[in-house]
């Protein structure tokens, strides 16, 4: 993969609540050799909107994002959902107007979760490091980032290529609870998944749980207690802990 | 019924706080669908086979009423009646008159979700005719006078220390929880005498095949051959999307229909019903049995509507059960949250297509759409996408909130602008202070119940500003 203009598109979610997801994305691209660009104009992508079925509303921040990221020859997007939202449900909700319709289909050909994005560079450099990992961890498979984009051992493989051990869930494809606004609209469901997803977790040897998708990160973290066992982590910081052999810091 | 989403979470939390349902829940999904990993990966070709599959169910939906028009034709003509039911009350009809018309006061019935599904039941004890579930787990809940929790085990929510209380109520003789066994040799024995006595024989069908005019059903408990053979009249009511073309597609259907609902290569009994006994001179047979009347009902109850619509896709559900057994959500909750006699993943979508959107506008969003129900189904039905469809509709048939709608229509009309959005959370940034514990956002208990999950706080800078500020 080589591409010059590559594009960050945060997610709304990471923007506001956890930049540092952002930082650690940027830092793993420029390790990789890029130029990072960050569109300032970009806000959400529409899928809660989407999701909770008000089309309308989704449809413009749809229309609007794709403006702002066609000139860029790649965008990377540290999650999943957000991805599968612009790579599956855009080129749908869009289906019915041929330009947008052909706009949709050539940013969803560019567009990338940053596992997958990382996975396909031709040279492994960016994650050289002389710091000896030796974490075991657990790897949670984000529904949307596993279903819809297919990607299940890309984030594996790199976690593994920088110095982890993973140790398996029971089952690491089930859903965390999160799912949007099903997390409020139904929280004593959700939080139930959630707590049967840590106690899996808890269950394995790994001491840090890792996932791709900010969403899943933040529902977990909401429902780990301050002294719980296990940590939960965004791949991004983990990958840059690892490759850095330091705990995560934003200087 | 209807399930809105404070009947759901009320629900959902009599089922979560029940420590022995959730461990009969999460055992007997568990147990299915590993058995049904198990069983698919034990044949060749599984995927293929499921893709093949869709494609009949695909094409005969294509060409549906042909395909009943061939089967009425050959029923008709190895002597089954044919009935045509628009809705369940004209389908109970039918069946109370054909009841009334044979002086039959006891039915006997084995498993069948379209008769729950049009409330039979209750139709047949109001003509006087009392109905008796044979089907173990459905006599069970008929017992207990509670609807099914799942689509193929109804009583996946009752312990054997339940069963054992129920049956001491029906028999009148003390059971012990302990002995399994005997519990179910009891229940044998009770529902014999009723085989024995019933004057007609109730079933549904998992499908009926169109070239031959027969119906098929597919049972464990041998209880489904005493139904259709004993009584004297057999009426067997089957939903107008359960049709088989040929049997060449039957037996696709029936090797991926046990598979995915126990983890059985087949089901124990798989019965063929084509019309009723023959006569000695007819099939040269010395003494010819099975009932002398056969009934079939195919029933309608809002499926035709959805033939040509952007719903079609949930016409090919061979109602096996596996997408409740993988769904988390269903696995927590439990079935009687949904409010409907079909649960799960597929309960939540057709039940608002078949009784109603506005009934049950809170089953479109009883799922986190993280597709594990897609997956499993034989028929590759997309569930999650169904579930998106019926959430649009609820917000352009103006179902949902009016407040939801005004919130979204105002959030989404901040984020058109990266300025107007970034100025919402920086007054956000500050209107949170008061409400933050521990760096968490307390939601009110409405949202947080339990206080279980607080919300992260806005970060101290957005990655905007973090960006701008040189800090990235
Ligand atoms: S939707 Fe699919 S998995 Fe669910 S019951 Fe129907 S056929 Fe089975």
């Amino acid at each position: 993969m080589t591409a010059n203009r590559i594009a960050l598109f945060v997610t709304c979610m990471v923007d506001q609540i956890m930049p540092e997801i952002g930082v650690a994305t940027t830092r793993l691209l420029r390790r990789a050799g890029f130029t990072v660009e960050f569109p300032m104009a970009q806000t959400c992508c529409g899928q809660p909107f989407f999701n909770s079925g008000f089309r309308a509303q989704a449809l413009p921040l749809a229309q609007r994002t794709i403006e702002i990221l066609e000139p860029y020859e790649a965008i990377v997007i540290p999650g999943g959902s957000c991805t599968g939202m612009i790579r599956v449900e855009y080129p749908h909700l869009l289906q019915d107007n041929p330009r947008w319709y052909y706009a949709a289909r050539r940013l969803a050909a560019k567009t990338f979760e940053l596992s997958e994005f990382l996975c396909k560079l031709e040279s492994d450099d960016w994650r050289q490091s002389t710091a000896n990992c030796q974490e075991t961890v657990t790897y949670h498979d984000s529904c949307h980032m596993n279903r819809i984009l297919g990607l299940h051992d890309e984030p594996r493989r790199l976690l593994q290529a920088v110095g982890y051990t993973i140790a398996e869930m029971e089952e690491a494809d089930r859903c965390c609870g999160f799912g949007g606004v099903f997390s409020i609209r139904l929280p004593e469901v959700s939080n139930a998944m959630t707590a049967e997803k840590l106690r899996q977790g808890r269950a394995t040897s790994a001491t840090t749980l890792i996932t791709a998708d900010p969403g899943c990160l933040m529902q977990m973290r909401g429902m780990r207690r301050n002294d719980d066992t296990i940590q939960i982590k965004h791949l991004a910081v983990a990958l840059e802990e690892a490759i850095t052999g330091k705990p995560w810091s934003m200087e | 019924m209807t399930t809105t989403t404070a009947q759901f979470r009320e629900r959902a939390t009599i089922a979560l706080e029940d420590v022995r349902l959730q461990q009969a829940l999460d055992g007997a999904t568990g147990r299915f669908a590993t058995a049904r990993q198990a069983a698919l990966a034990a044949i060749p070709w599984a995927d293929e086979l499921r893709d093949h599959f869709k494609a009949i169910r695909a094409a005969t939906l294509a060409n549906l009423a042909e395909h009943l028009q061939t089967f009425e034709r050959q029923a008709t003509a190895v002597g089954t009646h044919v009935h045509w039911a628009q809705d369940g009350a004209e389908a109970c009809a039918i069946v109370t008159e054909i009841a009334q018309r044979h002086g039959v006061t006891l039915a006997t019935k084995s498993k069948s979700m379209a008769t729950e599904e049009i409330h039979l039941n209750a139709a047949l004890a109001k003509a006087g005719v009392r109905p008796v579930e044979t089907d173990l787990g459905e006599w069970i809940i008929q017992l207990a006078e509670e609807p099914p929790s799942h689509i193929i085990a109804p009583a996946i929510h009752k312990t054997k220390e339940q069963v054992a209380e129920l049956f001491e109520r029906e028999s009148g003789r003390p059971q012990s929880a302990a002995d399994i066994p005997a519990l179910t040799a009891e229940a044998r024995r009770m529902l014999r005498e009723q085989f024995l006595a019933a004057g007609m024989g109730i079933s549904g069908g998992n499908l009926a095949v169109a070239e031959t005019g027969s119906v098929v059903l597919v049972t464990n408990e041998g209880n489904g051959r005493m139904v259709t053979t004993a009584p004297r009249v057999h009426v067997a009511i089957i939903g107008i999307e359960k049709i088989a073309p040929t049997w060449d597609d039957a037996a696709v259907w029936l090797s991926l229909l046990a598979r995915s609902a126990t983890g059985q290569p087949m089901s124990i009994y798989t019965t063929v019903i084509t019309g009723p006994k023959r006569t000695a001179a007819l099939d040269g047979l010395p003494d010819p049995d099975g009932p002398e009347e056969v009934h079939v009902v195919l029933l309608d109850n809002g499926r035709s509507p959805l033939v040509g619509s952007k719903y079609e896709e949930v016409l090919q559900c061979i109602r096996c059960g596996a997408c409740l057994n993988v769904c988390p959500v269903y696995r927590e909750a439990g079935g009687h949250a949904y409010g409907s006699p079909y649960s799960g993943p597929i309960g939540a979508v057709i039940s608002p297509l078949l009784f109603g959107l506005d009934k049950y506008p809170a089953l479109p969003h009883a799922s986190s759409l993280c597709g594990a129900c897609q997956d499993v189904c034989p028929a590759r039905i997309d569930l999650p996408r169904m579930l998106l469809e019926l959430r649009a509709d609820l917000v352009t048939q103006g179902i949902a909130h009016g407040s939801e709608a005004v919130l979204e229509g105002s959030v989404s009309l901040a984020m058109r602008s990266e300025r107007v959005w970034a100025l919402l959370m920086g007054m956000g940034r500050v209107g949170q202070r008061p409400l933050l514990k521990n760096g968490k956002l307390a939601l009110p208990e409405r949202f947080n119940p339990g206080g279980e999950r607080p919300l992260p706080a806005l970060a101290k800078k957005s990655f905007h500003d973090l960006w701008r500020d040189g800090e990235v």
